[in-house]
């Protein structure tokens, strides 16, 4: 299957930001964060945001989820200025952001009941449907604690999935798991990109698994973050990691970030 | 099970033997350490009498009464000292400092307040219990993670609905075990304040320990302590415990 790459004339695009920075100021520091970066990203595709720690990535998937503004320029959702949060652009963090005094169908249900025009019925079956998308239905009655990590990522997924946002927002997800069930989870998310075709930001410092993933990534540089290079990846899906194919783009991909930041290389 | 039964039941058995020992040897006289048949004699005659339970009745009603104002009025204090930080800079402060303030430095000023009256006995449980619950609603909405509003933000939680969904059961362990030690505070400033002030309207717990002091009945002295004793504990594992077992269960934090 191919994907398209890029924002085209034919795919109607989902996301525009355009000369967006933030600045961050606390008692002691004043940061930028973003600088001038424009991005359209079209619906159903999606992009990987790859780049060293404090390039902002993780600022620009704030922006797009409205948990912060921009300082300057603007960022859209379907045309309309993005004013706050809303459900159909949901944020998936790097540690699972479960509650803990909820059971693990509670914390699906949670985004389901902040949906309006949906009844008990109709929540409970969304919620074990996507369960059972991401492999736990059997465990919708457990706590929390007792999911393994890549569980528990598991059921953050199908807690962002089961409110039908066309957006998903996905920060650095699988950075504390371990490779095995990294690439589980590479493997379904994929397949349930495929199957829903949302359109997915997700940010990374993980040059091969951003290869991995996306039909483009976009590489940023830090001090502030900005925008320096964007590759399509053509390759047909669904990928694995490991091959040869992936190896080459991961590699040039991480060869010119390196010639942008001397330290805290990733992949 | 019937195992962690059996060696509680034993070191109280071995506990009363014990006394009863030390009874035995009479090296203090019987007025002052009476057997603990004799204690049991007190207890089952004032249970006959009636003046155990209606003493038990009033106290436990007081400190009901006062224990659930002071939440009422200390959960929404706490929660607001922990969003703003005026109200943190006031509140917050005042909070911290009275709650140094032993409860039973209350008595004197609720007396010349409310006269001998059960506003003057609510007023001191108030006093024992508020404080200390604010500053643990305090702390514990300060250590939710922030992680936990930001997903239910982006989930489109917002205002109350964050309050009472998120905030609130995010902080239920820090909210419970401080609703423990106001409890705890309740009960102490309760019993100060009954054996320091006679009042019409009620004959609690406190007031049968201090006319047993009057009287030199030590039976009685003793017996009422173990009354208090009984009720401190069976509140604890019939209201708390079962709450914190589920806190354990859920949030995985149980040991053994």
């Amino acid at each position: 299957m191919e994907s398209q790459v890029s924002a085209t004339d034919t795919v109607p695009t989902k996301l525009v930001l355009e000369h967006v920075s933030k600045w961050f100021r606390t008692s002691s520091l004043h940061v930028q964060a973003l600088d001038d970066v424009t991005l359209r990203i079209a619906e159903g595709e999606f992009v990987c945001l790859v780049g060293p720690s404090g390039c902002g990535k993780s600022t620009l998937l704030n922006l797009i989820a409205g948990l912060d503004r921009a300082d300057r320029g603007t960022v859209q959702a379907d045309g309309q200025t993005i004013s706050g949060p809303g459900p159909h652009r949901l944020m998936m963090f790097q540690e699972a952001a479960l509650f803990p005094w909820l059971t693990v169908l509670g914390n699906v249900l949670f985004g389901l009941k902040l949906v309006k025009g949906l009844s008990a019925s109709e929540r409970r079956e969304k919620a074990e449907y996507f369960l059972e998308l991401v492999g736990l239905k059997r465990f919708m009655h457990s706590n929390v604690h007792e999911l393994s990590g890549g569980m528990r990522q598991r059921v953050a997924l199908a807690r962002s999935l089961a409110p039908n946002p066309s957006v998903l927002l996905m920060d650095e997800p699988f950075g504390a798991l371990d490779a095995l069930t990294r690439e589980q989870l590479y493997g379904d998310i994929q397949r349930i990109w495929s199957q829903h075709r949302k359109t997915i930001v997700f940010v990374t410092h993980n040059v091969r698994e951003a290869v991995c993933l996306g039909d483009r990534v976009i590489l940023f540089s830090p001090n502030p973050g900005r925008i320096r290079e964007e590759f399509s990846i053509p390759l047909p899906r669904p990928r694995d990691i490991n091959s040869v194919d992936l190896a080459r783009y991961s590699t040039e991909i991480t060869r010119v970030l390196k010639g942008y930041v001397q330290n805290e290389v990733a992949g | 099970m019937i195992a962690r039964w059996a060696i509680a039941s034993l070191f109280f058995a071995c506990l009363i033997g014990l006394w009863q020992l030390a009874v035995n040897a009479q090296i203090w006289s019987p007025l002052l350490l009476p057997s603990p048949s004799n204690v049991f004699i007190y207890l089952w005659s004032a249970l006959e009498d009636g003046t155990l339970w209606e003493a038990t009745l009033v106290t436990v009603q007081r400190l009901l009464i006062g224990y659930g104002l002071g939440i009422l009025i200390g959960l929404p204090l706490g929660l607001l000292t922990a969003s703003f930080r005026w109200s943190q800079d006031t509140i917050g402060v005042l909070a911290l400092g009275l709650q140094t303030l032993p409860s039973v430095c209350w008595v004197p000023l609720a007396l010349l307040w409310f006269g001998q009256t059960e506003s003057a006995m609510l007023f001191v449980v108030v006093m024992g219990t508020l404080w200390s619950l604010i500053i643990a609603t305090d702390t514990g909405v300060r250590t939710i993670p922030p992680i936990y509003s930001r997903a239910a933000r982006s989930m489109g939680s917002s205002g109350f609905h964050t309050w009472t969904h998120v905030i609130l059961p995010a902080a239920l362990p820090f909210l419970l075990s401080g609703m423990k030690q106001g409890w705890a505070f309740a009960w102490r400033s309760l019993m100060a304040a009954e054996i320091y002030v006679t009042i019409l309207t009620g004959f609690g717990l406190g007031h049968l320990l201090h006319y047993g002091r009057e009287l030199s009945a030590m039976d009685q002295v003793i017996g009422v302590m173990l009354v208090i004793v009984m009720i401190g504990l069976a509140v604890d594992k019939t209201l708390f415990a079962p709450v914190e077992r589920f806190l354990h269960r859920r949030w995985g934090t149980a040991r053994g």
